[in-house]
């Protein structure tokens, strides 16, 4: 059990959704990065995404491009992201953080030298959105050793047969793309995919996350109890980007009073 | 390089997509399902012999294949070694090899039942022919195309748009061709059911790079036949340029059984290796991931893809396909690389002593036979693919020309 396990369990039995906040990993620099994730739980995130920059994000949309832009710009990399995850420990040891990124950053720092820094580091999980279950096999065993949970992504394209391969030896949680689109699409969601939700919950007891296209306080209202992990990405980004570390802060904060 | 004594031939892909250790399918979970099915689509197509048929009608009739191979006596006397063929995909309709895989694409989105097409195109030759096939068939296709692209080839944005395509601009990045298909798939990614992603080169994720490469492999296999025809025998050396590799690669593909005939394929050098503006992969890049496949790229320390340069917009992407980068590491295939000068200066050659513009892309092809073709004997038999022709690259050539004055 790592903090990401306790984290959701306790939640489970609270019958809470957890408030899931991704920002860019240096984004603009290191150290309002820092600033940013060391005040993300007194505002109420319950779990911490954290994107590692690449420079071509062909999952996300113009915002969180145009944040691992800035982040590259500022410098940050692979390993100073997992310097940014070390520093937080020294005063956050309890929220859980899942790393997300594309797969080719880590493969150049080299995948199991990767999972080792990243566990020594604090990292309780890894989502690379362009390592899906058939390319990420040879990582499986490596991750389980070091008790990093590879996370696998489900989308609304996912049929029945592929739900199967997709979640066969899936951990930590899955998480549920609640549309066909890039991340921060404008077009906001179905308000709950309760068709998709249900299908997952027929393959698999995990907890379930859903993300993309979340960026309202109504929609973590219509989402509460309905899931596991509510994940917000663009629209936090956005709001750092336009007003700061504090302005993301208390946007943190509005959101997770909705769950509370 | 690999030490097996049986050099990669061309056998791949495996069932998983993968040449050797290269390609494969690295792509988000959304698209996965779509590949899968592209993937079935193909492969039900190839055993359909009606599919072909078709596909050898358009080519016939529409492309006006097949292509000539031409003798190049005056560059053949120019260099007093090899005799020097050209195969003359420039003279296809919309003017480059790149119609020979529209065709086939097209073919397969109308079985799949989709009504909308999207593409990535650098030099623009890619989106002028998949907006040509596009015309033809009655569906809609969008382009994506780098800004910066855009602005050096407008001659081919402006054809694109006559022949009823949108083409949108993207201005992320170095707004070249790598940005485009980082579009061109989030596109996909959006509108995936209804959309049929008609990807231009012998790259991106599994079944692509095995699709394009059937598509164009119907240079290699007339030009086996012409130059038996004509000679009696095969080349002793074929010369292409790489982008992408799609021309490279239909082009070698059906003669890499020939142990006789030895293959070269030239990237852009750009500024020269050393300059680190340049977009040769395999000259200056190492294995990674990108646009769904394992392949050569040109990145840094950190696997943050770097821009790739050359004069050439078709050639400026930092990838190349992940059959070359086996090729390239089973020895099989020979990898060089050109300058822009040196590119640049075989395209006044040929169109001064052949009378044949060709696209600068081709150029770096013809640069590269100028220092082959002098150290082989004089009864060698070396075949060029002329991969496109160079109206296109007025502007960027006279451009050149005024700076360097």
């Amino acid at each position: 059990m790592n903090r990401l396990d306790q984290t959701l369990a306790r939640l489970r039995g609270e019958k809470r959704s957890a408030l899931a906040t991704y920002f860019t990993a240096g984004d603009p620099d290191f150290d309002t990065s820092l600033r940013l994730l060391q005040g993300l739980a007194a505002a109420g995130a319950d779990v911490i995404e954290l994107g590692m920059p690449f420079s071509d994000p062909v999952a996300d949309g113009v915002v969180i491009q145009a944040a691992h832009l800035r982040a590259l710009a500022g410098g940050q990399t692979v390993r100073r992201t997992l310097e940014l995850v070390a520093r937080l420990r020294e005063t956050d040891d309890v929220t859980p953080v899942v790393l997300m990124g594309y797969f080719n950053p880590v493969l150049q720092y080299g995948v199991e030298r990767f999972l080792g820094d990243a566990r020594r580091a604090g990292v309780d999980a890894l989502l690379l959105v362009d390592l899906t279950v058939e390319p990420a096999a040879p990582y499986v065993a490596a991750a389980q050793e070091t008790g990093i949970h590879l996370i696998r992504m489900t989308a609304p394209t996912t049929d029945e047969a592929r739900l199967s391969t997709v979640l066969d030896g899936a951990s930590g949680f899955v998480y549920h793309v609640s549309l066909t689109g890039t991340t921060g699409a404008a077009r906001s969601a179905a308000a709950v995919p309760l068709q998709a939700l249900a299908r997952l919950r027929r393959h698999t007891d995990l907890p379930l996350a859903l993300g993309f296209g979340i960026r309202e306080a109504s929609q973590i209202a219509a989402l509460a109890g309905a899931v596991d992990l509510i994940v917000v990405g663009s629209r936090l980004v956005e709001t750092l980007a336009a007003s700061g570390v504090d302005g993301a802060l208390q946007q943190v904060r509005d959101f997770a009073h909705v769950l509370r | 390089m690999s030490s097996s004594s049986q050099p990669y031939c061309g056998e791949g892909p495996d069932a998983a997509g993968l040449f050797g250790r290269f390609g494969g399918c690295y792509m988000p979970e959304t698209l996965m399902p779509a590949l899968e099915k592209l993937t079935l689509a193909f492969e039900a197509a190839c055993a359909d012999p009606a599919f072909w048929q078709r596909y050898r009608e358009i080519l016939t009739d529409y492309v006006g294949r097949p292509s000539p191979l031409f003798f190049a006596a005056n560059l053949s006397a120019d260099l007093g070694g090899a005799r020097i063929y050209l195969k003359r995909e420039d003279l296809n309709h919309t003017g480059a090899h790149k119609i020979n895989n529209c065709v086939g694409q097209i073919l397969l989105a109308q079985r799949m039942g989709k009504s909308r097409i999207i593409a990535e195109t650098g030099a623009g030759q890619h989106g002028v022919a998949t907006a040509t096939v596009c015309a033809l068939f009655g569906m809609e296709c969008v382009i994506f195309m780098g800004a910066e692209d855009m602005e050096r080839q407008s001659a081919n944005v402006q054809r694109m748009r006559l022949l009823g395509a949108e083409v949108r601009a993207v201005h992320t990045g170095t707004a070249t061709l790598k940005d485009a298909m980082n579009e061109a798939l989030r596109d996909w990614i959006t509108h995936v059911d209804s959309s049929y992603y008609l990807l231009g080169t012998a790259a991106g994720p599994h079944p692509y790079p095995r699709l394009v490469r059937d598509f164009q492999r119907v240079i290699g296999l007339e030009t086996r036949e012409q130059m038996l025809s004509k000679t009696g025998r095969l080349p002793d050396a074929m010369v292409a340029c790489i982008g992408g590799g799609s021309n490279a690669i239909g082009f070698f593909h059906p003669l890499l059984g020939d142990p006789e005939v030895r293959c070269y394929g030239v990237e852009a050098g750009g500024l020269g290796l050393d300059s680190g503006k340049h977009a040769a992969s395999l000259g200056g890049g190492r294995p990674g991931v990108l646009h769904g496949n394992m392949t050569y790229l040109l990145q840094d320390e950190d696997g943050q893809i770097q821009n790739a340069h050359s004069v050439s917009a078709g050639l400026d992407y930092p990838g190349i396909g992940p059959e070359h980068a086996q090729l390239f590491e089973s020895g099989r295939v020979r990898y060089e690389s050109v300058t822009d000068a040196e590119a640049l200066e075989a395209f006044h050659w040929l169109c001064r002593r052949e009378g044949i513009l060709p696209a600068l892309e081709s150029a770096h092809a013809l640069a590269y036979v100028r220092k082959l073709a002098p150290t082989l004997p004089a009864d060698s038999l070396l075949v060029v693919c002329l991969s496109g022709r160079g109206d296109k690259d007025l502007a960027t050539v006279l451009h050149y020309q005024e700076n360097a004055a």
